[in-house]
């Protein structure tokens, strides 16, 4: 088809008679064919630069943070907790210990919950419950995490607190369990999308080899399909590491450091938020130093899912 | 239905000369194997052959919804030969096949009805355990399908199911069945790769070790060959010959001189009908049916 061409086209009537099916098209004018580089020029000229105002904000808000944050580094941020609004110094280990732990707290919910019900969703879901299943997961997956953290207070907060008679009030267990609930949806849809990607002949092998469903599920189905389910939990993860809002009304906050799960709990984000909206030039510093904190940790959680995602291909 | 590695695992030099464990709950099959040597074909009855029947199908009807896949097809298979059956693609070959480690129930809106027995015991009456009908009717699949694990944890994975967890017994009954296969030599220094890096060929017989280690009765494969280059084909069928000494084979294939060069008996279905079953020598020259004549000799299909 390389000499396909204007001049060539017009001749081949002569050359040969044809089938009406098969007559020769007329030939494309001139100002066609610059009408339509020209446009096709433009057109990606444009895609590039909407591309390109659309990552300004991310590489702004990256390198002031970057700017802002290692200029409050060093070794006290991370060993030392808050000191009293007018003093120097500090740090944020109470938030950073705080973070690590609710967010250990909520894989143990989501992560089983969430595994488990992707499987069936995927091996099993074909029916209504499925169906309902699927589109519940959808639906929490869109409610606000504020709303998430109110459910968890009046479950389980105001309950104990009345229960202990003050004694356990918010705590980083409810923490936990907020974020929890919030990893819950988005562990379940990918782990069933990734589940579902394992071909039929590998669930076939095992079955005839005189595996029980649950069995060859486990064995085989989740072991091809590791690195997605990984990816799925660790963007989970990421995304609820940065959540505030379930916080407010479960964990609330604390000034000290504190490593028992039954009483309130300080976090980074919670801690970020105080912070910057203090009169304290130290704390709001600070903020800033905890933002880095959270964005490498969503960062590296990021290049790593990303990561699982590549070695399994 | 109880293994013991005593019994598989006495003879390490010749690993395959012997037979597997009988299972059989009567000791029928156990004399009618003499008899079996010497076939006498004259005598063979088309639809139930020579030997002791293994396994045997009557009036069997299929759908997929509201489709019929299989119409009335009935069959006999007896022990230690191997039956090719052939046809057009969309034919019910591969369902029949399917049918008979009731590979089926896995799919939705799939409906049987007729007898299909093993050891004249129907396996789709009440009651029957699919895990262990499935592992004594073991299936090769047409596409190589080993899992995600290592050579050696592909070929364990079957015995350890059956709750095999002796160290020693499990790579006894993992050499037997890579040498059975075929494959030892090309893999005995590599048993802890990943089987996922083996070639097809090699992955095909793999699969075939996979299912041999689980000591099965009847081996169902499914065009084991059509996704092999013909170096690998002749080494699956020289395969499918040995295997024949110890374990009744029935295969799927869409290569009539496969089906020709293998095969003891060939079933020739069409249309979901099962249109004729004989030995292969004489549907080869001789069929019966107009249809398979036609068939045969490259007139369709």
């Amino acid at each position: 088809m390389a000499s396909f061409s204007p001049s060539t086209m017009s001749t081949a009537p002569d050359a040969r008679p044809m089938s009406p099916g098969v007559a020769p098209l007329p030939p494309m004018s001139k100002s066609l064919v610059t009408r339509r580089k020209t446009s096709n020029i433009a057109m990606q000229a444009l895609c590039g630069f909407a591309t390109f105002l659309a990552i300004i904000p991310l590489i702004l808000v990256i390198s002031y943070i970057l700017i802002k944050g290692l200029a409050v580094m060093n070794l006290d941020f991370f060993t030392q907790v808050q000191k009293p609004a007018n003093d120097m110094g500090g740090g944020m280990k109470h938030s950073i210990v705080g973070t690590l732990m609710m967010v250990g707290l909520a894989c143990g919910i989501g992560l089983p919950f969430g595994i488990m019900g992707g499987i069936y969703l995927s091996e099993f879901g074909g029916n209504r419950m499925g169906f309902a299943i699927r589109f519940a997961a959808d639906v929490l997956n869109g409610v606000p995490s504020i709303i998430i953290g109110l459910f968890v207070y009046a479950i389980a907060v105001l309950p104990i607190t009345k229960a202990t008679h003050g004694q356990i009030t918010f705590s980083a267990w409810a923490g936990g369990l907020a974020l929890g609930i919030m990893m819950i949806p988005t562990i379940m849809r990918t782990t069933e999308e990734i589940v579902r990607l394992v071909p039929m002949s590998l669930r076939e092998g095992a079955l005839a080899l005189g595996d029980t469903r649950w069995h060859s599920v486990f064995k085989i189905v989740l072991a091809s399909a590791k690195g997605g389910v990984v990816t799925g939990v660790l963007l989970a993860i990421a995304r609820i590491s940065g959540e505030t809002a379930p916080l407010l009304f479960t964990a609330l906050s604390n000034n000290f450091y504190n490593t028992d799960p039954s009483r309130p709990t300080a976090s980074l984000p919670v801690t970020i938020y105080q912070f910057a909206t203090s009169p304290s030039d130290n704390w709001q510093a600070l903020a800033w130093g905890g933002a880095l904190v959270l964005v490498s940790l969503i960062f590296v959680l990021s290049i790593a899912a990303r990561y699982f995602t590549r070695s399994k291909n | 239905m109880t293994f013991s590695p005593s019994t598989s695992v006495a003879t390490p030099e010749t690993p395959m000369a012997e037979s597997p464990p009988k299972r059989s709950a009567d000791g029928s099959t156990q004399a009618a194997t003499a008899e079996h040597l010497m076939p006498k074909p004259s005598q063979c009855s088309p639809v139930e052959g020579c030997g002791a029947v293994k396994m045997s199908a009557r009036d069997v009807d299929l759908f997929y919804g509201s489709k019929q896949a299989l119409k009335k097809v009935g069959a006999d298979f007896t022990e230690r030969s191997i039956t090719a059956l052939i046809g057009p693609s969309g034919c019910g070959k591969s369902t029949f096949l399917r049918c008979l480690n009731r590979m089926n129930d896995l799919i939705d809106g799939c409906k049987i009805t007729g007898d299909v027995s093993l050891d004249g015991e129907n396996i789709y009456q009440r009651g029957i355990d699919v895990v262990q009908l499935r592992q004594r009717v073991g299936m090769v699949f047409q596409k190589p399908n080993p899992f995600p694990m290592s050579i050696w944890d592909n070929v364990a994975y079957g015995p350890r199911l059956r709750g095999i967890k002796n160290k020693n017994d499990l790579n006894q009954i993992v050499e037997e069945s890579l040498v059975g296969a075929a494959l030892w030599g090309e893999v005995k220094d590599d048993l802890k790769k990943s089987a996922l890096g083996l070639s097809g060929g090699q992955q095909q017989r793999l699969c075939i070790a996979r299912t041999m280690a689980t000591r099965p009765e009847v081996i169902l494969m499914d065009e084991p060959c059509s996704a092999l280059d013909p170096i690998s084909t002749l080494k699956v069928e020289e395969l499918m010959r040995e295997l024949r000494a110890h374990y009744t084979l029935i295969i799927v294939t869409h290569n009539m001189q496969q089906a020709a060069r293998c095969s003891d008996r060939t079933a020739f279905f069409l249309l979901g009908e099962l249109v004729e079953i004989d030995e292969s020598a004489k549907m080869f020259t001789t069929p019966t049916d107009k249809r398979t004549e036609d068939y045969i000799t490259g007139r369709f299909g």
